[in-house]
């Protein structure tokens, strides 16, 4: 109030700021900048204490890490003659991925377009909503319903004489990415500026036509992000494919054939594993792998992009 | 310019926007072949005329369209298809829209959307149109990078060749040049002269001197209402027929 009648001094207050005030300045400065090479830090620091766990085994005389990669003979636990083959396993996350990817993505982006092009304004809202809540499902609970509900179903209608396997998982995975890849798909073509919709419908393009030669070009790299997103959350899901897959290690022939994935794997027997052992690091090695495939499939995404962005 | 033949009636036009009504029932008439300048302060409705005509304002949820546009004596609003339509009327929107495709398939959309799939008969189109708009010898060669690289006075014209890839019979220039610099502004206004021996032109724009280089006729659009609409020898003179007119014009509006 006082200030109102004084603006002199006001400019010369303003002029000689206190010392602390730039020295809160610059700490403020400082956390921000810790913040953001904080993610750094975090990735090379879970790499760097999952691969110390691992590494031991990797010298080891009866461990070989072709045949770690390449056999799908499991047998950690065996008295005469452990074998850790991950094939399966490997196998097992890429037949169920696949399959929850062949799903998803095209229902995910059906409903990013439905959402963002041609719902109204208040099934809009819902639909936001529902799906945000579809995304906040814990993933135990989707579990819960592949191993009941969708088992039963499975055995009623493919005559498969067990109901977890690849088929549950992948659908069950694929309604656990859909919201995902709906939600950011949507924000992508959310931000397609509204100019490049009514250019591309003066120049007589129907709606189809527009979607099409207009909004996905315009959304690409939005939408990619949006596939990987629920590539990535498929790769990592645990809890639910280890409920829904049937936890056979074994190389999948068809959609009805039980599979385990990497997660599972690591998922079920590391509590039994005695820390220190083969089995133990053979499982952190696991991990390392798992921890390569989402980063080969992060790496591969951003080359995606950037060879767009060229063209 | 002896006999003029009529190309688009507007009889009674009125829209709103929710309840507020922004164009109050217009009418007037744009001849076959002419360059028609519209000029009006901001919120007078140009743009919104606009969309009327080719209706694209169908896609404003609130807007509701009264009265009738005839285009070659057929109501526009009757018009079974209206994506052939859209395609009579060429748009050239104020700030470029070049959209996130090649230069060459920014110009061919239109004839793909309108379902010529020959590369052969294309290529012709992307070529003749980019010529038209003065834009061909820049672009040849490198018709497929991205067409938002190009400067704004190129997109402008970008925008251009891809209004006339449809061949419209009608070419609406909503201001134009308000993105771009003097000299492509004045390239431009030498390709219009050119283009109005093959169609109509309705001239959009804020600049008054640029109404009066260009246009045979020139209305006056105000607050949704018709001021004035006469020969720009009239309007653009020391004596239009209504005082605002001249006030506008000369800058003492107000």
């Amino acid at each position: 109030m006082e200030s109102n009648s004084t603006s002199p001094n006001l400019a010369v207050r303003k002029a000689a700021r206190p010392g602390w005030a730039l020295a809160g300045e610059r700490t403020l400065e400082i956390l921000i900048h810790l913040c953001g090479i904080s993610a750094i830090l975090f990735v090379l620091g879970i790499f760097f204490f999952v691969f110390k766990e691992a590494f031991p085994v990797l010298g080891h005389e009866k461990f070989s890490l072709s045949q770690f990669l390449f056999s799908q003979e499991w047998y950690p636990t065996s008295e005469v003659n452990k074998r850790y083959g991950v094939l399966a396993m490997i196998a097992g996350t890429f037949s169920v991925t696949a399959l929850a990817m062949v799903l998803a993505v095209p229902f995910g982006i059906g409903g990013a377009i439905y959402i963002s092009e041609f719902c109204g304004a208040k099934t809009k809202e819902t639909l936001k909503i529902v799906v945000e809540l579809l995304a906040a499902i814990p993933s135990v609970v989707w579990g819960f319903i592949g191993l009941t509900v969708m088992s039963r179903l499975i055995v009623k209608y493919t005559g498969a004489p067990v109901g977890v396997n690849v088929l549950n998982g992948g659908i069950i995975l694929a309604l656990m990415s859909v919201p995902i890849i709906v939600s950011i798909g949507e924000d992508a073509l959310k931000a397609v500026p509204d100019s490049f919709r009514e250019a591309g419908i003066a120049l007589g393009a129907t709606r189809w036509q527009l979607i099409w030669r207009v909004l996905l070009p315009a959304a690409k790299n939005g939408l990619l992000a949006a596939v990987l997103l629920g590539v990535a959350r498929a790769v990592g899901e645990t809890m639910a494919v280890l409920m829904a897959t049937g936890h056979a290690v074994h190389i999948p022939h068809s959609l009805l054939d039980s599979v385990r994935t990497l997660t599972a794997n690591i998922a079920a027997e590391l509590g039994e594993a005695p820390v220190g052992s083969d089995h133990y690091r053979v499982l952190f090695l696991t991990g390392v792998l798992l921890f390569l495939i989402t980063f080969v499939v992060n790496l591969a995404a951003d080359f995606m992009v950037r060879g767009i962005r060229k063209k | 310019m002896s006999a003029p033949e009529k190309h688009i009636e507007v009889r009674d036009l009125r829209l709103n926007y929710g309840p507020r009504e922004v164009i109050h029932g217009i009418s007037f008439d744009v001849y076959r072949n002419e360059i028609f300048g519209i000029i009006g302060p901001a919120q007078s409705g140009k743009t919104s005329l606009l969309r009327c005509l080719n209706r694209t304002i169908d896609f404003t949820p609130e807007a509701r369209v009264q009265g009738t546009i005839r285009l070659d004596g057929r109501d526009v609003r009757q018009d079974a298809n209206v994506y052939a339509l859209r395609r009579k009327v060429g748009m050239v929107a104020p700030l470029p829209v070049g959209l996130p495709l090649s230069i060459y398939d920014n110009v061919a959309f239109a004839p793909r959307c309108a379902g010529m799939t020959r590369k052969s008969e294309l290529d012709v189109i992307v070529e003749q149109c980019l010529r038209q708009a003065a834009l061909w010898d820049e672009v040849k060669d490198r018709l497929n990078s991205l067409g938002t690289k190009l400067s704004g006075g190129q997109q402008q014209r970008l925008t251009i060749a891809r209004a006339l890839s449809h061949q419209p019979e009608i070419l609406c220039l909503d201001e134009f040049s308000i993105a771009i610099d003097p000299v492509t502004t004045m390239r431009i206004e030498d390709v219009l002269r050119t283009l109005r021996q093959d169609m109509t032109i309705i001239l959009v724009t804020n600049l008054t001197q640029q109404a009066r280089r260009l246009a045979d006729r020139t209305l006056f659009l105000w607050n949704g209402e018709v001021v004035e609409l006469d020969r720009s020898e009239v309007i653009f003179s020391d004596r239009p027929g209504n005082r605002k007119t001249y006030d506008y014009v000369n800058g003492i509006f107000g």
